[in-house]
């Protein structure tokens, strides 16, 4: 491997993986608290018939009105998920499994009845996102950072993410108080006089759209991967919401790094030409963190608690 | 297509192929719908989420072994058998997550679900390196297809989903017991956990069997559409096992039936949106609690609400307070053309006034009773109170 194809390929997607992963787990802190980290499932599933009717509608495959779609999509099903939740007197979980079968099963239908699954939008890309191509043509040897004219060659699926990323990392550092409030005791929140379901419905809405900017470079496993197991992760090392949010930050980070290099690379260790699916590879890795922490974390790990469990058994029995 | 068509292919009559692939499906379609009533009362319907998403690895495995061994890797006996086995493992890591860690379910369900999901597209991806025939076909296990379906493949499906339909009814009332009331199922003696365990490896096997039809991302819908729809219609336990059974072999009756008449009907999705229109059908007709049902009982308690306003305005002399209320006592006869009180409007309100008076004085003596027994909610006090007690408090008020 050059430097130039390091450059070129390498490095804008592991930037664009980075960006999805922070930007989702951070969010995921906040579902996971919650109870609703189920929410990122449902809403990458409920994208593909909005990307589906967007590209009828437009006839393109062009970025924004694809999200616009997949948003609108979003915005509908948790409404209906509400409507369904109230009138039906159902438990969230069923309400969202209703909704977002049925709204899948819609998108592919349609997909399959227009068409449209021979142009770029096919189910698979969905799944595991389009890596390959976001290509850095601009840049090809390490000076070229430092020059302006690089930028202007950015790849849109990179800008868009990196912008997605910092949009939320600036909304949660600035409402910090007021997500956590709401998060952890919404009667308090409630009495304080916050708008506990106006923040609710934002933090949905930041999800929806951080999953849709995500999902054409990354694909809905790394998305439903990045919202749940780096927040996780955090939560079996930390009581303090904002350690948790560096850490999970840090972790997906780390995860999609990690991730991205050893589904490149991984194989020729064993002397297999054939790169292995890097989206995959990351859920793969965050999953090992996480379990890492849920069975070693260093107060609430099971086996650290084991342990200390049966150190104070032996000490009350002797 | 034409009319002959149609009614050949929903009668099971066009052809031993497409009739036995439609009975598959239909039974299929029973076993979720039955099934799932328990995972909905539990309230654990994502649980099959994750179960199905834990699936993918082992059909890759099976895949990959069944080619180590020289085989084609299109056994869908072996396929299922490795698809039972890492979603086994997918249900003992939720338990144990949920059991020895303080994450909550639902983190469970979607660490399991991506995870799993992960590997299975790692191997997938390996695979599709692999110079191996029938790679390809790999991939409906996603979204699954009706088309590829052999008649000995339909009958295996039809077979295990009428053992899992059998399994859980005989276990019908455990689980019901442990959904309803969790304290009176350990009381019994029952352990909840193990209860929930066969619950799961029911649902487990319903997922297993539909991954060739209905596709591993779909299949949940079979679990958790027909029981919704189901809980519209009634309370009781047996009925809803009925109705879901009959809703999700009705869904898969009708979704395999317009996915073998038109072209381009991937037939996991059609069954799918089939059990939707049920679900939205319930969920609007349903008497008691559909939203017709609902709408219809708020406009009476809106027209009963107008109508005492207005008699209880007319009672104390003055003029209905608002147009609805004047139309409605109206409308009722209650007034005459010059605004003034018939001979039954005069009954009426002064029941109406009387009504008040006594739930006026009862909620002084019993403060802290419920308010929502007021006079304006059309509820008569001797419906709701026994006869003593309002003698007790007319002979007050008196």
């Amino acid at each position: 491997m050059t430097a130039g194809d390091f450059l070129t390929i390498d490095l804008p997607a592991v930037l664009a993986v980075v960006m999805a992963a922070v930007s989702c787990g951070l969010l995921g802190n906040f579902l996971v608290l919650r109870r609703q980290a189920l929410i990122g499932d449902a809403i990458s599933h409920i994208a593909l018939p909005g990307i589906v009717v967007g590209f009828l509608v437009t006839g393109t495959i062009a970025t924004l009105p694809l999200m616009l779609g997949a948003m609108g999509a979003a915005v509908i099903a948790v409404l209906l998920i509400e409507f369904i939740r109230r009138v039906g007197r159902l438990e969230a979980g069923a309400a969202m499994g209703v909704v977002f079968t049925a709204m899948f099963a819609t998108g592919i239908v349609l997909l399959e009845q227009t068409g449209s699954s021979n142009v770029h939008i096919d189910t698979e890309h969905a799944l595991y996102g389009n890596l390959e191509s976001i290509l850095w043509l601009g840049l090809t040897e390490w000076a070229d950072l430092l020059a302006w004219k690089t930028y202007a060659t950015m790849p849109r699926q990179l800008a868009t993410l990196i912008s997605m990323t910092g949009a939320t990392a600036v909304l949660i550092a600035v409402f910090f108080k007021e997500l956590k409030v709401t998060t952890f005791d919404p009667g308090l929140s409630a009495s304080l006089g916050l708008p506990v379901r106006t923040i609710s419905t934002i933090l949905i809405v930041l999800v929806a759209v951080a999953a849709v900017a995500a999902f054409e470079a990354v694909g809905s496993i790394l998305v439903i991967a990045m919202f749940i197991c780096p927040a996780a992760t955090a939560r079996m090392l930390t009581d303090k919401l904002d350690r948790q949010l560096w850490l999970s930050a840090s972790t997906a980070a780390a995860a999609g790094v990690g991730g991205y290099f050893f589904a490149a690379f991984g194989p020729q260790l064993w002397g297999n030409e054939n790169a292995l699916s890097a989206a995959g590879m990351i859920a793969v890795v965050a999953g090992l963190l996480q379990v890492t922490a849920m069975v070693v974390g260093p107060r609430y790990g099971a086996l650290t608690r084991a342990i200390k469990n049966r150190n104070r058994r032996f000490i009350s029995d002797s | 297509m034409n009319t002959v068509e149609v009614l050949e292919v929903i009668t099971l009559q066009a052809g031993y192929n497409t009739a036995v692939v439609l009975v598959g499906v239909i039974a299929l379609g029973v076993g979720g719908g039955v099934i799932g009533v328990f995972s909905l009362l539990r309230k654990r319907a994502l649980i099959s989420d994750a179960i199905s998403h834990a699936t993918l690895p082992g059909i890759a495995i099976a895949f990959m072994l069944s080619v180590a061994l020289g085989g084609s890797g299109r056994n869908l006996a072996l396929l299922m058998a490795g698809a039972a086995l890492t979603g086994a493992m997918g249900i003992f890591a939720v338990q144990w997550i949920c059991r020895h860690t303080r994450l909550a379910e639902d983190t469970a369900i979607g660490t399991v679900l991506s995870v799993f999901f992960g590997i299975g597209i790692v191997l997938l991806s390996h695979i599709q390196t692999m110079q191996a025939a029938g790679q390809a076909g790999l991939n409906h296990f996603l979204l699954g297809s009706t088309a590829l379906l052999t008649s000995d493949e339909a009958l295996l499906i039809s077979i295990s989903s009428a053992v899992a339909i059998v399994c859980s009814i005989a276990f019908m009332k455990e689980f019901g017991s442990v959904a309803f009331d969790e304290g009176f199922a350990k009381a019994q003696g029952w352990r909840v956990a193990r209860i929930d365990l066969i619950m799961m490896l029911l649902i487990l096997a319903i997922v297993t069997i539909g991954l060739k039809t209905v596709g591993l991302i779909l299949i949940i819908a079979l679990v958790i559409i027909p029981p919704a729809a189901a809980r519209f219609w009634t309370n009781r336990l047996g009925r809803m096992v009925a109705l879901s059974g009959a809703f999700g072999g009705l869904a898969g009756w009708a979704g395999g039936s317009i996915s073998a008449l038109l072209p381009d009907m991937p037939a996991g999705a059609m069954i799918v949106l089939a059990a939707t229109s049920i679900f939205i059908v319930s969920l609007l007709c349903a008497p008691r609690t559909g939203v017709v049902a609902w709408s219809v009982r708020q406009l009476g308690l809106q027209l009963t609400l107008a109508e005492t306003r207005g008699l209880l305005a007319m009672a104390s002399g003055n003029t209905p307070p608002d147009p609805m209320a004047r139309r409605m006592v109206r409308w009722r006869g209650y007034i005459d053309s010059n605004g003034q009180l018939t001979a039954s409007g005069t009954l009426a309100a002064t029941e109406a006034d009387r009504q008040r008076q006594l739930w006026e004085a009862y909620r002084k003596r019993n403060p802290e009773a419920d308010t929502s027994f007021y006079p304006l909610g059309g509820c008569r006090i001797e419906e709701v109170l026994s006869p003593d007690v309002v003698s007790e408090l007319e002979s007050r008020n008196r």
